[in-house]
Formats: C-alpha cells, sequence, structure tokens
C-alpha cells in the first residue's frame, strides 16, 4: 500500500467493506418491510418522542441499513412505541416491529454476551 | 357379584382421572396467595356461591352462551353434556332405588345392566329405564351431530371449526364411541333379557334379529369398558380437562380472582379449561379477513397447555377481545396473551429521562388528545370549539406534544417502561389540580382507567360531550344526516362504553342499526395491539368490517377513536367523522359567532379591485 | 365506400386531439363530453409549465381542429354499450344513440381528494389549498389572500400529496406534481415579491426538457427554498396560520415552519369516469386503477378489448405534451385499424 503522506480519520467514515452485516440480517428477516424506506422523515417528524428530545427513526433506519449501530441501544430506547409512524409511513414500513425487534435483537447480543 | 374383570379398564381410567384432578386442583388452591386464598374461602361460604352453581349449570350443562352463537351448535354441546350428566345422575340414582346397599362400587350404575340383568320390580324402575333411554338418546344425537359437524361445520354457523392436534382427535374418538358402545351393550342384553325401555329394546330386537347376542355381549361390556378407560385416560392431557376444570374456573372467577397479567394459578386454570370449541376462531377477524388461522385462543391456549412458545402468535393478535366476548367458557384470553407478552418482552426497561414536567395551568377541566388525535386534525379542532363554546375552564394538556399514556407499551409486552410514562403524566395531570379528564382516545382512556391512580374523574369525549349537553352549556340542532356508528373496540367492548356514543349523536343525526353493535362490534384493523400485522392486512380488516356493518344507506360512518377514523378513511367511501366532528358541525353557535362569520366572509370576497 | 365512424368519449385535451386528427384523416367523428365545456382539466389553468404558455392559447388550437369539423355532444355519457358484428352502439345520456365501428376512449384523470390526508388539514384549516384551488385563484386574477383577507408572508408547497403513498392507496408518482409546484412557487413570488415560499417534497422528479432549468430559476432568481421532508403534520395557530412540521432530513432534525398559505400537490388518479366506463366496458384495469394498455412500450393505445382504443391520461399521468402524442398516436392506430379493420402489425390479441 503506497504511501500517502497523510492518513485518512478511518472512524469518521462509514465503511461498507468493513461493518459486519449481521445484525442487519437479522433484523430485517424480522421486518422486511424496513427494506421499502425512502428516507421521506415522515415517521421522524410526527414522533412523539421527537417533540422532547432527538429522535429520528429515518436516520436510524438509514444507520442501521449502513450496519452503523453503535448508540443504537441508547437510541430506540426513547422510543415510547406510540406507533403514529407507522400510521403515517407511505411506503407501508412496520415500523413499530421493526423498533421492537431492533431492541430484542440487540438485548439478545447483550445477553449473548 | 358387584365384580368383573372387563371394568377394569373402567376403574384404572377414573381413578387415575380422580386422582390427577384431586391432585391438580390442590396444586391450584394451595399456589394461590394469600389474597386470593382469603377472596375464595370467603366466597365459598357465601351465598354468591349458588350464583355459581346457576352460573355452571347454564353454561357447562346447558351451554347456553353456545345456543346464542348458533342454536344446533348449542344443541350439539348441551346434549353431550347435559345427556352425560343425567346418565351418571339417573343412574346413580336409579341404583339408590334398586339396591339395598347403600355403598355400592363407581362402576355398578354404569355396568348395571350387566351385572344386574333381570331385576325384580323396585319402585320407578320403568321411569327410571326411560329416563336412562332418553339421556342415552339425547347423547346419541349429540355425537351424532358432532360427527355431522366433521363434515358439514357451517350447518352449525361454523366456517372454521378448530383443527384438532393428534392427542384430542384420539380422546375425541373414544369420546364418540362411548355412547354407541353403551347402546350396543345395553341394546344386547335387552336383546337377551328384555330389560330397556323405548331405546334399548327396540335396538335390542333390531340386533337380537341379526347378531349372535348371548356370543357378542360380553365383548360388547368389553369394549364399552375399554373405551370409557382410554377417555378418562386421556381426559387430563386433551381438550376435555374444560369438563372439570370449567366448573372451578366459574367459581374461581365469581370469587373475584382474575389472572393479573401472569400465567399465574387463575390464568392456568384458565388455559386448561379452554374446551377447543373453535367459536373464536371464526369471530377472529383475522381469520376472516387475512386467512390467518393459527393464532386465536383455540389454538393459542393450546400452545400453552404444551408448553410450546411461538412468539408469532403471542404477538399476532388485535387484541380487540371478539373472541372473549363468544367465548362460552368465559375466558379472557387477552389477558393472558398481554401476560405473556410482557414475559416475553418485558426486559431492560426505559427510562425515559428525556421527558419534561409539563405545568400545566391549575384547571377544572384536563382535555388530552393522545398521541394519535395530533394526526386526526378534525378532532382536535372540533373539541377546542366545543370546549371553548361550553364556557367551562379547561386546559389542553399535550396541544405541543403528547407523552403517551403508556398503552401501546403495555400491549406490547413493556410493563416496566409504560410505568415511567404514566408516572410523568400523572405528575402533571395531578399538577393542574384538576377534576375532570377527558380524552379523545379510547386507548389513552383505557390506560387512564385501569393502569393509572388518579382520584380523579376520567371520561372519554363522548362521555364528556354527553354531559354538556344533557347540563344545557352546549344546544345542538339534529339534521337530516343518516349515520352508522361503529363501537371502537377499546372503547365498547374493552370499556362497556356503548350508550353515551349513540346519546350524543342521536342529538345530531339519525342513527342506523347495524348487526354489529356493542359487544358485537368489529375491530377496524388498525389496532396497536397486533405488532406483526402488515397495512395490506390491516385494510382487508378495515374493509371488510365496512362492507359487514353495511354503510349503504347512511351518509357517513361515525366512531369514537382516531385510530379507527384513520384506518376507516383509507376504505371507505362515504366520509367518516369523529363524534366530536358530528356535534361541532351541529352546534348552535350564539348570534356574535354568526355576525363574526359574515364579516369575514366579506372582507374575503370584497376589496380585489387593486391587483 | 361510407366514412368509417369512431367515438372519442372524452372532451379534454387528449380527447380533442384524437377527434380533430381522425377528422382529418377523413373519418366521421362524434366526440362525446359529459360535462358542458371542452377542454377537461387543462381549462381550468392558467399558464403552463415549463415555457408559461398560456392553457386558454392550446384550448384553442384544439377547438379549431374539432369545431364543426367533429359532432360534438356535451351532456353526454354513455350508459350502455353494445357490439353487434363490427360495430358499436352508444346509448348515450343526452338521449341520443349513436353507432360506431371503434371507440377511443379518453376519460382523463382526477385529482386526488386532499381531505384523504387528514392530517394535512384539507377542508378542516381555512388557509390549505390544493394545487387546483391555487391555480383557480390564478386564473380569476384576483389577489392572492388568505382566509383573513391579509397578503400572504409565507407560503409552503407540500409535494406528493396523495402519490406514492400506500396509505391512501396510490403507490405511483404522479410526474407532474414537481414541476407544477416549481412554476406555481414561481408564479406566486412574481404576484407577491416579498412573499417566502418553500417546498417540501421527498424527491424532485425534473425528468422532461426544461424542467431542470425551471428548478434553477426558482432556486437562484426567485430564491424558493426546498426543504427535503414530507409534511407530517399540519395544525393551525389563533390567527388561521398554519404550523407545519417536519424532519429536515438533509440536516436530520425535526423541523417547524408557520406559514399562511399551504398548498397541497394533489396527484392524479383514475377518473370515476375511466373506472365506471371501463367496468360498463369491460375494459381491464390495471392495479392503479389506470387502463392497462397491451404493451406498455409499443402498444399504449390499445385496450384489451377490440376495437376500443385509449389515449391520455386515463391510461396513466402525463404532461400534456405527452397527452397530445399519445393522442395522435391513438389517432393514428384507430385509422388504421379502421382502414384494414384489423389491428395493424405488431398486435396481439
Amino acid at each position: 500500500m503506497p504511501e500517502w503522506g497523510y492518513k485518512i480519520n478511518i472512524n469518521n467514515q462509514i465503511d461498507l467493506d468493513f461493518n459486519d452485516k449481521k445484525y442487519l440480517q437479522k433484523l430485517i428477516e424480522s421486518e422486511p418491510s424496513v427494506k421499502s424506506c425512502f428516507a421521506c422523515g415522515t415517521c421522524s417528524g410526527v414522533c412523539s418522542a421527537g417533540n422532547f428530545t432527538q429522535l429520528s427513526l429515518r436516520k436510524i433506519i438509514a444507520l442501521v441499513s449502513r450496519s452503523e449501530i453503535q448508540d443504537l441501544s441508547k437510541e430506540l430506547s426513547k422510543c415510547m412505541l406510540c406507533g403514529k409512524c407507522t400510521l403515517v409511513c407511505p411506503r407501508g414500513v412496520n415500523t413499530r416491529n421493526f423498533i421492537l425487534s431492533a431492541r430484542k435483537l440487540l438485548n439478545d447480543i447483550e445477553i449473548a454476551k | 357379584m358387584k365384580f368383573d374383570i372387563f371394568v377394569i379398564p373402567f376403574l384404572l381410567g377414573l381413578n387415575f382421572l380422580l386422582i390427577y384432578i384431586i391432585v391438580r386442583f390442590t396444586k391450584w388452591i394451595l399456589s394461590l396467595n394469600t389474597e386470593e386464598k382469603c377472596k375464595l374461602r370467603k366466597y365459598i361460604f357465601s351465598f354468591s356461591l349458588f350464583k355459581s352453581l346457576k352460573e355452571i349449570n347454564q353454561e357447562v350443562l346447558l351451554h347456553r352462551k353456545i345456543f346464542k352463537t348458533n342454536p344446533l351448535l348449542g344443541y350439539m354441546h348441551m346434549s353431550l353434556a347435559l345427556g352425560w350428566f343425567l346418565l351418571i345422575l339417573v343412574g346413580n340414582l336409579q341404583v339408590k332405588f334398586f339396591s339395598p346397599d347403600p355403598f355400592n362400587p363407581p362402576h355398578y350404575p354404569i355396568f348395571l345392566k350387566f351385572f344386574e340383568p333381570n331385576p325384580p320390580s323396585y319402585p320407578f324402575d320403568k321411569a327410571f329405564n326411560f329416563i336412562m333411554d332418553l339421556a342415552l338418546l339425547i347423547v346419541l344425537s349429540g355425537a351424532f351431530l358432532a360427527w355431522i359437524k366433521r363434515f358439514n361445520s357451517s350447518l352449525f354457523g361454523m366456517k372454521h371449526p378448530t383443527v384438532h392436534s393428534r392427542g384430542d382427535k384420539l380422546a375425541l374418538t373414544a369420546l364418540w364411541f362411548i355412547f354407541p358402545l353403551r347402546l350396543f351393550a345395553e341394546g344386547l342384553s335387552a336383546a337377551i333379557y328384555n330389560n330397556g325401555s323405548f331405546l334399548t329394546n327396540t335396538m335390542g330386537h333390531f340386533f337380537g334379529s341379526i347378531l349372535p347376542a348371548e356370543k357378542l355381549i360380553y365383548p360388547a361390556w368389553w369394549a364399552y369398558s375399554l373405551v370409557l378407560g382410554t377417555f378418562f385416560l386421556a381426559l387430563p392431557f386433551s381438550r376435555y380437562m374444560h369438563i372439570p376444570v370449567e366448573p372451578l374456573l366459574i367459581i374461581f372467577r365469581n370469587a373475584g380472582i382474575t389472572a393479573k397479567r401472569k400465567i399465574s394459578t387463575f390464568a392456568q386454570i384458565e388455559i386448561n379449561a379452554c374446551s377447543r370449541c373453535g367459536i373464536c376462531i371464526d369471530k377472529c377477524q383475522l381469520s376472516s379477513a387475512n386467512n390467518v388461522r393459527n393464532i386465536q385462543p383455540s389454538y393459542f391456549l393450546r400452545n400453552l397447555r404444551h408448553h410450546i412458545n411461538d412468539f408469532d402468535v403471542i404477538q399476532n393478535c388485535l387484541m380487540c377481545g371478539r373472541c372473549n366476548a363468544a367465548c362460552p367458557v368465559g375466558i379472557d384470553s387477552t389477558e393472558i396473551r398481554l401476560a405473556k407478552r410482557i414475559e416475553h418482552n418485558g426486559y431492560n426497561p426505559f427510562k425515559y429521562d428525556y421527558l419534561p414536567s409539563i405545568n400545566p395551568y391549575r384547571t377544572d377541566v384536563l382535555y388530552f388528545a393522545g398521541c394519535m388525535t395530533h394526526l386526526t386534525p378534525s378532532v382536535k379542532k372540533s373539541m377546542t370549539e366545543i370546549l371553548d363554546m361550553s364556557g367551562i375552564s379547561w386546559e389542553f394538556l399535550d396541544k405541543d406534544g403528547t407523552i403517551c399514556c403508556g398503552r401501546p407499551l403495555l400491549l406490547a409486552g413493556q410493563l416496566e417502561s409504560a410505568r415511567v410514562l404514566i408516572d410523568k403524566n400523572t405528575a402533571s395531570i395531578k399538577a393542574s389540580g384538576s377534576k375532570t379528564l377527558v380524552t379523545s382516545c379510547p386507548i389513552c382512556y383505557k390506560a387512564f382507567k385501569e393502569e393509572y391512580n388518579l382520584d380523579i374523574e376520567i371520561m372519554h369525549h363522548s362521555q364528556f360531550l354527553l354531559r354538556l349537553i344533557e347540563e344545557k352549556k352546549i344546544s345542538l340542532k339534529k339534521s337530516n344526516r343518516t349515520v352508522v356508528y361503529h363501537d371502537p373496540c377499546e372503547l365498547g367492548r374493552n370499556s362497556g362504553i356503548f350508550t353515551e356514543p349513540r346519546q350524543v349523536i342521536n342529538y345530531s343525526a339519525h342513527l342506523l342499526k347495524t348487526d354489529y353493535e356493542n359487544e358485537k362490534g368489529l375491530c377496524c384493523g388498525g389496532s396497536l395491539g397486533n405488532i406483526p400485522i402488515t397495512n395490506f392486512q390491516r385494510k382487508k380488516i378495515a374493509s371488510e368490517a365496512i362492507e359487514k356493518m353495511g354503510i349503504s344507506k347512511a351518509e357517513a360512518l361515525i366512531t369514537g377513536c382516531p385510530l379507527c377514523k384513520k384506518t376507516f378513511a383509507e376504505v371507505s367511501d362515504k366520509p367518516v367523522m369523529d363524534i366530536s366532528q358530528l356535534v361541532a358541525c351541529n352546534l348552535i353557535k350564539p348570534k356574535i359567532e354568526e355576525t363574526k362569520k359574515a364579516t369575514k366572509k366579506v372582507m374575503e370576497d370584497g376589496a380585489y379591485s387593486r391587483s | 365506400m361510407p366514412k368509417k365512424k369512431i367515438a372519442v368519449i372524452g372532451g379534454g385535451i387528449a380527447g380533442m386531439e384524437a377527434a380533430g386528427q381522425l377528422a382529418a384523416m377523413g373519418l366521421e367523428v362524434s366526440l362525446l363530453e359529459k360535462g358542458n365545456i371542452l377542454g377537461g382539466h387543462v381549462a381550468n389553468w392558467h399558464h403552463l409549465f415549463p415555457d408559461g404558455k398560456l392553457a386558454k392559447e392550446i384550448i384553442a388550437q384544439l377547438k379549431s381542429g374539432v369545431q364543426d369539423k367533429v359532432d360534438i355532444h356535451f351532456g353526454a355519457e354513455v350508459y350502455k354499450l353494445q357490439k353487434s358484428n363490427n360495430y358499436f352502439t352508444l346509448n348515450l345520456t343526452d338521449g341520443q344513440n349513436i353507432e360506431a365501428d371503434a371507440i377511443l376512449v379518453a376519460t382523463g384523470f382526477d385529482l386526488f381528494d386532499a381531505s384523504k390526508k387528514e392530517e394535512y388539514g384539507y377542508s378542516i384549516y381555512d388557509n390549505v389549498l390544493t394545487s387546483a384551488d391555487l391555480e383557480e385563484k390564478f386564473n380569476s386574477g384576483k389577489v392572492l389572500k388568505t382566509s383573513n383577507g391579509a397578503i400572504p408572508h409565507k407560503i409552503a408547497f407540500i409535494h406528493c400529496v396523495g402519490s406514492r403513498d400506500e396509505k391512501v392507496g396510490n403507490t405511483y408518482c404522479s410526474k407532474v406534481c414537481c414541476i407544477t409546484a416549481v412554476k406555481q412557487a414561481i408564479e406566486v413570488k412574481k404576484i407577491i415579491p416579498e412573499v417566502e415560499v418553500y417546498c417540501f417534497y421527498m424527491d424532485l422528479r425534473f425528468f422532461d426538457r426544461y424542467f431542470e432549468d425551471t428548478y434553477f430559476e426558482a432556486q437562484t432568481k426567485y430564491g424558493i427554498q426546498f426543504i427535503r421532508g414530507r409534511l407530517s403534520e399540519a395544525s393551525e395557530d389563533m390567527n388561521g396560520a398554519i404550523i407545519l412540521k417536519a424532519e429536515d432530513t438533509l440536516i436530520g432534525k425535526p423541523l417547524k415552519l408557520t406559514v399562511d398559505m399551504v398548498v397541497l400537490m394533489v396527484g392524479k388518479v383514475s377518473s370515476t369516469g375511466t373506472q365506471e366506463l371501463s367496468k360498463r366496458l369491460s375494459i381491464q384495469l390495471d392495479e392503479d386503477r389506470f387502463i392497462k394498455t397491451l404493451d406498455s412500450h409499443t402498444l399504449f393505445n390499445f385496450s384489451n378489448k377490440e376495437g376500443i382504443f385509449v389515449a391520455g391520461t386515463c391510461t396513466g399521468p402525463k404532461t400534456i405534451t405527452e397527452t397530445i402524442a399519445d393522442a395522435r398516436s391513438a389517432a393514428m392506430q384507430a385509422a388504421s385499424y379502421l382502414r384494414n379493420n384489423s389491428f395493424s402489425e405488431n398486435n396481439s390479441k
């Protein structure tokens, strides 16, 4: 590998080559409808929790689909499961089941550790 | 000699069954907690016990509730239960009249015609024989109908009867053979000794004419005993456990014991009391609209009996309660489902520490729109207009955003997380000092009533609107509009509020009747109780519900829930309105308002001379 | 040899163009319009994208092709149709019956009923309009005012209302709403130069010639703000202004904006006329309820029924240019069919 004279800050980029896609695959199996998300942001806009704190389901789905799942547990824990996002999604993503499955899978990973 | 070796299978089976029942029931009673034991003790030694006995008679023997679902189905179940009960009861009574011994072995009355084929005359002997034959005929008619039902269940009003497990099929077969074999044995006995009544004598003549009665009779008794023994052995592990357990359930339930969101003793009793009759399957809209037929209580409770934890079955339920309303045994399977969800999902409660403390103004009436109502602004606007016009002092608690009531979390099984939200909301409600909490969402209403510890009055907006009308704080003009009212599951069946919405509607429009009112109400499909359901499946449930309710003669569909409103609006050709909208449309406004509106109109139309 | 007859159902621009072309080719044409005027939806429009041409000029041009050259029926809907031997008999609601050797369906589209998206507040809040309502205001020449009679300071355009939305049963894109939004945004800016205009979109679809230039102009010359975020909720403040909530997805934060007027860019849906007629004629519809053509690449003017041709937006959303081209193509195919009394090459049953 040639010496470029400077280092790219690896932590600042989404390395799709490197990221472990197992979590994403399991999650998609639990809730396949999340594949159709086109990031319109309606879910984040109606979010009940979003009135009080930073919670963007669109962002979470985008990050998860890039297998960027650090801090995911913390973000998901803000959701009150009110269901407004599921009611407005134009692509019919079952957001509530997505969140519950995501939480469950993270919990399983924690327990396994 | 009151014994023969052929009774051994019967005795083995019976003894096993009795020991099993005694041990199981004792275990259950002992595993009750102190409070429950106390309730039970108080109940048994009170006169209310007679009420239970009456209920046992009505449901366990006569199957009154099943008659309401379908008369033929009711007769089928009743004839089997009542007929068999009469055979045992009258049989034992018969022996009392006939035999001088006060103590007889249990098999003696059952196989009486074997042990005393040619008895001397005794009081009421002809009557007893007649009644026994009649009871046998009743049971046989039931068994015959049950056999027919396997081929044509729609005759009995059942589109989709339960698909039974192999174990249940074995027990079922044994049960079906019991009475024909009794008839065969007693018939052969009558052929030889002429000791029967209208049924057994007739059959006896028939058997006697074509069969060697003397040779067959002893094997016949053996067969009868074997089948009885097999059935008794299979009973505790099959659906027929409901026979002994249902009376126990009725007593416990009337004593005030509940499942309490855990697979507690009471829940265990309920699980064992399910007869898998399958009536819940047809009532379930997931079956009728989406052909999903593995999640109904018949199957769900069977899974639990066999300790199978199928997560999909647990989560895939609208929690609408239609199954509970139809259950002839009165099992609250939604509570059990909730208990399983809590067991499964109730890990790691969330802190929600980002939630602020809301300090509302001190007021008399607090209005809580609810999360979903923010997506149906017509409801918010209508309620605001009505409450402003009524002149009462009120505050809109969640105007800028709702802290969810917590019930959606609860329905998903996250009980502890829901508690955090409940505490937060309770604090702000208490801080307002209000005496009345009005909400537009039935889900929130049920949460406030059951999960929150509020000393104040909690009302759904339909109830509050009725009060405003009756206290003449608002007045309505009745329009000629014809409407149909849909009972939201959480408001109607699950909270018992049926009349107030209808009374409010009657002040504003003409209410048409449907076949699906009150407890029979249909679910819109929008339920937050079902987690894995797809939007396509929800729409099918909604379309089917609208079709069944029949709104073609009405001008609008009225409902009392923002979730129902949104779900129906997607599939309805007719407009879908909330009760508050209907009221707001028909408000008689004071003269000042009218002039204000007129001035506004002039401003819009006039003064367009300059471009 | 007697002239071949063709009935064109629908007096919008597709019907007018096809009728005009067919008449010019020497056929006997009946043009059936259920309303009282020709021109369909385009008759309600003011300036057209992308060049600002006036809609009434196009209508006038099309009218000259049919006036006195085509037998026009107004107030005429087809309530009964029979096919015997090789010709159709149509019974009309204006009392007349006509015979035709072929039929051309040009029944057009309807606009999505915005009150179905309750969270946007149409017919609940006074200051929420559809793009059609706004176009009507442009046409009327009246000054643009809010419900309180004031000049708006801020106006928001909401894209994709009733399109690309599974919740209302229309998952397709209506194509022309994005460019219409930009067109109307620019028009509003021309009328009220100080007004702030915002466009809330999910994706921007500027697929045709000069569309992208219009977008560029909107951003640079007119300073129109584009926010990538689908409107989540609209509520009303005490003065009738609309408070919008959305997520600004490019920034990743929730966004709140109070505007004086909201314009909903409603999508195109298959018209009730199309659906009723198709049921009566047993014409096959696709899943999105638009008429299904035999092949979307090469046989886009053929329905599944022999002798029944289709043109215009009854087969799917189109721009005016596309509609007129489609109508011309349909006219050519129909004329060819009538000349040979069979389908032209490349056909299939």
